[in-house]
């Protein structure tokens, strides 16, 4: 039986089924989440989508980390159980929840950035990354207001320290993130936030490459236990 | 009228015939004044005399553009393919699978240079109701945008402000934005244009009307709290009947709320699921009077409304600004008794307000006769009492005096002839690269890479190719392409051949993807109707789009007129923006204006005749500064004949790449595709090295095909009788031109610094 992922709606996501199409095309069974429900549904790993949650007038992801579902993730996530995915507007909630340590900022150009970026792999053994080769580059869309990664010198020190910075932008970073970081995780490695969007590089026909696929895939064999397939064989 | 004491009911009116009344602060002329009091055997009430003034304002009514908008209809072809025409909020169009398609564009100009950046983002919220309006799911926007120079200060007040507010709107909303236009010219300096248009998928079973039917039938109010924002515009704020203090802090352009826009859009589509309305009208211009006179026209005539149960954002407002209020975000709904819980529910489940303000009523023969019976109350009091088809369909038309501009022939004459030739080919290098580099041509990146083109996951193409293409469903492999052009220095010289070519280049857009062409709408941006001189282009242009449509078969669904776009005595170019939607059958096939790197040494031919035609061209007016002569000749018959090659290049698969020829010509159709490929070319092209480069004659592309197929195109060419002629191949590192009396060499690196800098040195600069 296909692994069940949960990809959660809050009002204003946006990217939900994108999310929901690239967990399919992955081999897995997508399972709607709703903000309002405290309930998993029994979903083996969770993704939070991109968009503006709550509409995000306040701070990006502030009001979402407190919606009813994710009293359920946080406590699942942090004990290293579920995997969590969190993209773009995902990632800002993750930061809010203090499942990933940091911040996303406005982007240093003062304006929304909408590019097919160059990204490097520099962390694969968490549970979202496995089918990717270290330093690989990829090709992902990257689309944000507020995608300015920052978090003060000891954080960045550990995190490098301990392998979890798992993207960093290649060549000039597109927003001011310090250390060109795109993507982290937490400690054990089940919580990965990035901020390009990788279910939208899962079709040549849609997509800049196939290159974003390889999250999916790689969380789905996490679950089975499988050797993850080599993203090089995934994604070009 | 703040004090409740002071009340005008409609009582009230018909004992006081001879109140004044503010007719003509709110716009209204004596004789519309008139016909109101005729209509109703007595003076108007305040709250009457609001609906009728916004009704048969020219935005609302198209008092002056009906008569020509008439031939739309008139001389429409018959198509299979239109399951809704005119009329409705959005016309639709049948794409094959049960799918079909609705879109439309609309103008937001006035607000835009108000309050860029609020005014620009509720043009977008405004088109987007009216597609969700007619029971789709809005799944692209495009925006088509004109400013001043590029490098003037306005624009740099104007430009970022309009950018972010579609950036901000859109994204927010989750549509991706597919592609559009970005023109400059010192015509639009303190009047710029922004165009918005969206487009929406649907069942054909789903598709919903503004109607309703059904006496007993509840009317609701959802969505946003109704406020002072965007009541009337200045002509309103300035009437003796409101209380000056009140308004003159608070603002004409409405604000936007796109959060709350994407959770009415998600709450609309899961009450058409559920099938809980019967009829569904959006709140735009107008407001509540706009909504209920129109419900209540389109069903039964008859409609009893309280005012007062309409949700406020500010308590004090009356009952004339509640209809006069254009406060974004809401929609109005026809809904049965026994469906309304469930109605209700739904809304509470996406955080959205929902107020029964209303019912359908039945009317009698005679009120039926007079147009309806429109019933509204203020706390019990009746204030407005009005038969509604006066007010939405029978509102006064104009025939507006019409003459030829005196400056239309002198200008016709002072053709391109006179301009000065390059003398070398370092000259001639020189002048590509400025075309290349001037900034309705260059790289729109500084705008487009604002907007978020892949939420949804269905966008096949975007700009900067010729068109957007989407995927209709997940499901399967029908597209719909989308292309919007005009060109207001074509329709300036020449109106009909003008609006003419910005559709032909819309169409062959669409064609230049493989899809084919089937449906158009239009955003008809003109000066004022009262100059008798901007009638005539308006004259000239809509004959000239009826005449096109007609005769390549593709009907005008919908669209809008923008009258008024001067200032002082000085029209913009007359600009009608022509919108083309097409259809695809397999997005697989789609083909892009890339130049394809992977086909090194694969053959480019150039589809179509080329002429001496410079007048009002890029090239004219970039190099020259110079706008004279005629525009290219119209060829709708070999557009239609291109069409089908591409469409059939496409399909077949002997094309590996396609790119329309328009603005800059031969030219920037190469330096785009080499661009895009990161692959250059060596072409050669024979006579004069101007017009080959530079002349836009109509009904051209540029074609690249697959190794092997040279034949099959020649043959398919030849079958349409499309002239065909092999001008080079794709490779190498720069873009190289051989003309008979020399050269031209422009490496791909100098090329993208200049294509890429311009914007961003134009626009940053401060």
């Amino acid at each position: 039986m296909a692994a069940r992922v949960g990809v959660v709606t809050f009002p204003g996501s946006l990217d939900d089924r994108d999310a929901a199409r690239a967990v399919r095309t992955a081999g897995g069974e997508p399972v709607s989440l709703w903000h309002g429900d405290a309930d998993l549904k029994g979903v083996d790993a969770v993704v939070l989508p991109g968009g503006f949650s709550y509409g995000d007038y306040l701070r990006c992801g502030a009001i979402a980390r407190f919606a009813p579902i994710m009293s359920e993730i946080v406590p699942a996530a942090q004990s290293g159980d579920l995997p969590v995915l969190g993209i773009c507007n995902g990632f800002q909630v993750l930061c809010e929840s203090h499942l990933l340590p940091g911040a996303l900022t406005r982007n240093a150009g003062q304006r929304f950035i909408c590019r097919d970026q160059p990204i490097r792999m520099t962390a694969t053994d968490t549970a979202w990354t496995g089918a990717y080769r270290a330093e690989q580059e990829l090709l992902i869309p990257l689309k944000s207001n507020e995608g300015n990664y920052t978090a003060d010198t000891a954080t960045l020190d550990k995190l490098e320290a301990e392998g979890r910075v798992v993207l960093r932008y290649a060549g000039q970073t597109p927003n001011g993130s310090r250390r060109d970081i795109a993507g982290v995780t937490n400690e054990h490695r089940n919580v990965v936030g990035l901020m390009p969007h990788p279910e939208h590089a899962i079709s040549a026909l849609t997509g800049p490459s196939v290159d974003g696929l390889g999250f999916f895939t790689s969380v789905l064999a996490h679950l089975t236990g499988e050797r993850p397939v080599a993203a090089g064989a995934v994604a070009r | 009228m703040t004090e409740t004491s002071q009340l005008d009911t409609v009582s009230r009116a018909e004992t006081s015939p001879d109140t004044p009344q503010p007719f003509a602060e709110l716009g209204m002329k004596d004789d519309e004044y008139a016909r109101v009091r005729t209509i109703l055997g007595r003076r108007p009430t305040s709250a009457e005399l609001a609906i009728y003034s916004v009704m048969w304002s020219e935005h609302c009514s198209y008092k002056s553009s009906k008569t020509h908008l008439r031939q739309f209809g008139a001389k429409a072809p018959h198509s299979d393919a239109l399951l809704v025409g005119m009329g409705e909020n959005a016309g639709v169009v049948d794409v094959g699978d049960g799918y079909a398609v609705t879109f439309k564009i609309e103008s937001h100009n006035h607000p835009s240079y108000v309050e860029p950046h609020q005014g620009a983002a509720t043009g977008v919220g405004g088109i987007v109701r009216d597609i969700l309006t007619m029971g789709a799911r809005p799944v692209a926007v495009m925006d088509a945008l004109r400013f001043g120079p590029a490098e003037a200060a306005d624009t740099h007040r104007v430009l970022p402000g309009v950018v972010s507010g579609i950036s901000f709107y859109g994204n927010c909303l989750g549509l991706p934005n597919i592609g559009g236009e970005l023109g400059f010219d010192p015509g639009y300096s303190a009047n710029p244009l922004v165009n918005a248009l969206c487009v929406g998928v649907m069942r054909h079973d789903g598709i919903k009307l503004a109607q309703a039917p059904g006496p007993g039938n509840k009317v609701v109010l959802f969505g946003a709290t109704t406020g002072p924002d965007g009541i009337g515009g200045a002509s309103v704020l300035a009437s003796a009947n409101f209380d000056a203090e009140s308004h003159a802090k608070r603002p004409s352009v409405q604000v936007g709320d796109p959060f709350l826009e994407k959770l009415l859009i998600e709450c609309s589509l899961e009450l058409f699921e559920r099938d809980l309305v019967v009829g569904i009208q959006d709140l735009g211009a107008a407001g509540v009077s706009c909504a209920t006179t129109e419900l209540a026209a389109g069903g039964t005539g008859g409609m009893r409304i309280a005012l007062d149960r309409v949700p406020l954002r500010d308590p004090r407002l009356t009952p004339e600004e509640i209809l006069m209020s254009e406060s974004q975000e809401r929609m109005m709904a026809v809904v049965e008794p026994g469906k309304l819980e469930a109605f209700l529910d739904t809304c509470a489940k996406w955080d959205i307000l929902a107020t029964v303000i209303g019912e359908v009523t039945e009317v009698t023969g005679e009120e039926d006769q007079r147009g309806g019976r429109l019933v509204m109350t203020w706390h019990g009091e009746t204030v407005v009492d009005l038969p509604p088809r006066t007010a939405s369909d029978e509102g006064p038309v104009y025939e507006r005096p019409y003459h030829k501009p005196a400056d239309q022939d002198a200008l016709q004459t002072d053709t391109p002839a006179r301009l000065a030739r390059p003398v070398s080919d370092a000259e001639l290098r020189e002048q590509v690269l400025t075309v290349v580099g001037s900034p309705g041509i260059c790289d729109a990146g500084w705008v487009t890479e604002q907007y978020d083109r892949y939420v949804l996951g269905n966008t096949v193409l975007a700009t900067p190719h010729d068109s957007g293409v989407i995927r209709v469903a997940d499901t399967g492999d029908r597209g719909v392409a989308l292309a919007t052009d005009g060109n207001g220095r074509y329709t300036r010289l020449d109106p009909y051949a003008g609006t003419q070519l910005a559709y032909a280049e819309a169409y062959r857009n669409v064609a230049a993807t493989g899809a084919r062409p089937l449906a158009v709408t239009n955003c008809l941006n003109f000066g004022s109707p009262e100059d008798p001189g901007v009638m005539w282009q308006f004259a000239e242009a809509t004959r000239g789009l009826a005449d096109a449509c007609q005769e390549l078969g593709t009907p005008v669904t919908g669209g809008n007129v923008s009258f008024y776009n001067q200032t002082g005595a000085t029209a913009i170019h007359p600009t009608p923006v022509i919108g083309v939607l097409g259809v695809i059958d397999d997005v697989n096939t789609r083909l892009t204006s890339a130049f394809p790197a992977a086909t090194e040494g694969a053959s480019i031919v150039l589809l179509g005749e080329t002429r001496e035609e410079l007048g009002g061209s890029a090239w004219a007016s970039v190099i020259h500064d110079h706008l004279g002569g005629q525009p290219p000749r119209v060829d709708l018959a070999a557009e239609a004949a291109l069409a089908r090659v591409l469409g059939e290049a496409a399909a077949t698969g002997l094309a590996a790449a396609a790119h329309d020829l328009s603005d800059g010509g031969l030219a920037v159709a190469l330096a785009e595709s080499a661009l895009r490929g990161g692959v250059g070319c060596a072409v050669q092209v024979a006579g004069d090295a101007v017009t080959a480069l530079f002349s836009e004659s109509a009904a051209r592309a540029l074609v690249v095909v697959h190794p092997g197929s040279e034949a099959a195109l020649t043959e398919l060419c030849d079958r349409h009788g499309v002239p065909a002629t092999a001008i080079g191949t794709v490779g190498g590192t720069a873009v190289r031109i051989t003309h008979p009396a020399g050269s031209v060499d422009l490496p791909l690196p100098e090329l993208r610094a200049t294509y890429e800098a311009a914007l961003p040195a134009a626009l940053d600069a401060v």
